[in-house]
């Protein structure tokens, strides 16, 4: 994950002192690391051999440890032999080689100094002179047999398991197992397609005790909910019976676990995992602005997962955003042009909207622009506006606010629409003075972006007395069906742009598929009818309207658009 | 099912919490108790058992399934143990318990505890009951049965009947 280049997040902690390191070898290699590191609630603790080995550019394999969980040190992948300085048992000075080295006595059992001994890398501090052998032939050995061991009652039913192609029991057995197993008993046989709750169905033969999802239902999403069931090679993972696991938090569990045995009901058989284009994009359910990645196929979409942001989501998000993509590939998607109800295409469209506005009195002209718009249509809305002295407004958008990731503000881009100037003061004031313009005759045309305005105080009754109302939507309503130019528009994973977040972070998503039919991004036929002459224009393009945008909308000055990298930047709100 | 505890039981668990500087240390001490009331630990005993403590059901129901001692269902009146480690299983403990099931018809090759369909005998193999020197030993309820022998296993039968 790359860090952003511009300016740092304005709730990032003043620079610390020069923090104390221990200096060690890695692979024979020494290195220099902090003595301390923040654990997963980002309290320092000392130095693990698993973080300083990846400080040294070598990551030991794990299952049970994730950064953002508590350790639990139960899978053992991550065993590990090391030395340490030896002291010279008379003096009790540190005991040196021939060659002025010191000596470096090797992990082994004590009551069996012949045999080495591993440390879990998750949960053992360094220290000092320590030497992690990350690859000798010991560690390789305690791999393999730990692998061996999480295969004896495994269903091995990789062809037709989900989780294919991203299984770190898949990748692990690559890397460090063997090929053959030494067990011909019969397998225990567990659960199988456990109807763990509404979103999620386990395999308890696939799994492999790792406790990722208890913890994180435990001690992320407060919700208590899993345990381990059963003894010895009976152990399984399970809800108590009766009762569902159903958090808004729950398809976590999924992209946290580490093999099969967690499937998401939604994405289950749907798609072989090696088939996705994995594309950076955002969540638009609300106005936070989870980092997610699409995973789509052709043109259309199977999955989303959490991107990692530590400025924004974590590595988290939640159920109702995850699952909000459906309705991209519904079938009565706006995918036509269309002029007074009959079909048409953007050449025709666009220059007769352009000779209704260029002949439109001052102040005749209302903008409604949703604050689920990219911020640069937003600026391009606000453009247009601003020359026929238009009245703008959003609408406002609220649920309640969950305390986790879940923003009251149920728009994904409010801040984007108020700091481009969309909207001020309160937003949404202004419609109830565009519906009195309208039924007074003053304001004789409407553009509408993104919203059914029949729900929000203009009805049917109103838009049929406007002159022109133009709209741009993905999805029919009463306000696309009394439109005189329907310009069928994109959904986010269609296009490219950015949104402000409710705290202020501007973030920049790309585009995972193709829109349906004739839809365009809104962005682009914008910018036609913002240039005018279309043989003179220059084409769309988002870095230009973006870097235009910098210099004129103040919160955004000195940004640039290759600079706003993948997790994007904070602008002062 | 609806789940309703004695006052007498309720105020003695609750003075039993007070023993302890945890509450979820009173588990064990709970789930015994409901057992010994109720026979076995219904899904309604565990969730009660959890609330009383503080804690979630699956805490509670991961004890129970922990231990073989903690039923989740009823069991039979008399309780037939024979134990099957070392002393016992060299003195017979297997012909033991093929005796108790083919007198009682029950499938002796059942690794789960065996109850009658009249709910009057459950026989099931245990680990040590901590008495080899007088191997094979079967646990009937609360009382030890010595050098267990096939006439005696009839006895026993006889008493439960």
């Amino acid at each position: 994950m790359s860090a952003p280049a511009t300016a740092a997040p304005a709730t990032s902690p003043p620079p610390l002192p020069a923090a104390e390191t221990v200096t060690l070898k890695v692979n024979g290699r020494t290195v220099q690391v902090p003595k301390t590191m923040p654990d997963w609630q980002g309290k320092p603790q000392p130095t693990t051999m698993l973080q300083a080995a990846r400080l040294g550019g070598v990551e030991i394999p794990h299952y049970c440890y994730h950064d953002k969980l508590p350790v639990a040190g139960n899978c053992r992948m991550c065993l590990v032999e090391f030395g340490t300085p030896a002291l010279d048992p008379a003096t009790r000075k540190p005991a040196l080689n021939a060659d002025g080295t010191p000596k470096i006595a090797r992990s082994v059992l004590p009551y069996e100094p012949g045999t080495p001994r591993g440390a879990i890398a998750c949960a053992t501090p360094i220290s000092p002179g320590m030497e992690i052998y990350a690859d000798s032939p010991a560690t390789k050995q305690m791999r393999e047999a730990v692998l061996e061991s999480l295969l004896i009652n495994h269903p091995l039913d990789c062809p037709i398991c989900d989780q294919a192609g991203e299984c770190k029991l898949q990748e692990y057995s690559v890397e460090h197992g063997q090929s053959a197993s030494g067990f011909f008993e019969t397998k225990v046989h567990k659960p199988k397609a456990v109807d763990l709750g509404p979103r999620i169905m386990l395999d308890d033969e696939r799994c492999i005790l790792c406790t990722r999802c208890i913890r994180f239902s435990k001690d992320i999403a407060g919700d208590d909910a899993l345990g381990i069931v059963n003894r010895g090679s009976y152990n399984s993972i399970a809800a108590f019976p009766g009762r569902q696991f159903d958090n808004n938090y729950s398809l976590n569990t999924v992209d946290l676990c580490p093999v099969g045995a967690l499937t998401s009901k939604d994405f289950r058989f749907k798609m072989r995992v090696w088939f996705l284009k994995e594309t950076r994009s955002l969540c638009t359910s609300c106005g936070t602005g989870c980092n997610i990645v699409i995973g789509s196929r052709e043109e259309t979409l199977y999955r989303l997962e959490p991107r990692e942001n530590e400025a924004v989501n974590s590595s988290w998000m939640c159920d109702s955003g995850r699952l909000n993509y459906k309705w991209i590939g519904r079938a009565d998607r706006l995918r036509e042009v269309r002029v007074r109800g009959g079909h048409s295409t953007w050449s025709a469209a666009l220059p007769q909207i352009q000779a209704i506005l260029a002949k439109a009195p001052q102040g005749s002209v209302a903008i409604l622009a949703g604050a689920r718009q990219t911020t640069e249509e937003l600026y391009l809305l606000k453009k247009l506006a601003d020359r026929f002295g238009a009245v703008t407004d959003s609408v406002p958008r609220t649920g309640a606010a969950d305390g986790f990731l879940v923003a009251a503000d149920r728009n994904c881009n409010t801040q984007g629409a108020r700091l481009t100037g969309i909207w001020s003061g309160t937003m949404g004031a202004q419609i109830p003075r565009i519906a009195e313009g309208i039924r007074a005759g003053g304001v004789r045309t409407l553009v509408v972006f993104g919203e059914d305005v029949t729900r929000h105080g203009i009805g049917p009754e109103l838009l049929a007395s406007l002159e022109t109302l133009v709209v741009s939507d993905l999805l029919p309503s009463a306000t696309t069906r009394a439109a005189h130019y329907l310009l069928p528009g994109c959904a986010a994973a269609e296009k490219r742009g950015t949104f402000v977040n409710v705290k202020g972070r501007l973030q920049k998503f790309l585009k995972a598929v193709e829109a349906p039919g004739d839809a365009r991004p809104e962005m682009e036929f914008l910018w036609d009818l913002l240039e005018g002459d279309v043989a003179r224009r220059a084409p769309a393009n988002i870095e230009a309207i973006f870097n235009q945008m910098v210099r004129e909308v103040p919160a955004f000055a000195g940004l640039e658009w290759a600079r706003v990298g993948d997790t994007g930047v904070t602008v002062p709100l | 099912m609806s789940f309703t505890i004695p006052k007498n039981l309720e105020a003695e668990l609750d003075e039993l919490v007070t023993h302890y500087p945890v509450k979820r240390s009173a588990s064990l001490m709970f789930l015994h108790a409901l057992q010994e009331h109720f026979g076995f630990i219904s899904n309604e005993a565990a969730e009660w058992t959890a609330g009383k403590l503080g804690l979630q059901p699956i805490h509670i129901y991961e004890l129970v399934t922990f231990y073989p001692m903690f039923r989740q269902k009823p069991i039979g009146k008399t309780q037939v143990k024979v134990c099957r480690t070392l002393s016992c299983a060299l003195a017979g403990a297997a012909e033991i318990r093929e005796h108790f099931c083919r007198k009682l018809g029950l499938d002796s090759h059942a690794h789960v505890p065996q109850t009658t369909p009249d709910g009057r005998f459950t026989v099931e193999f245990v680990e040590c009951l901590a008495a080899c020197g007088s191997a094979p030993v079967v646990l009937v309820n609360e009382s030890l049965h010595e050098r267990v022998g096939k006439g005696q296993a009839d006895e026993i039968l006889a008493l439960g009947k």
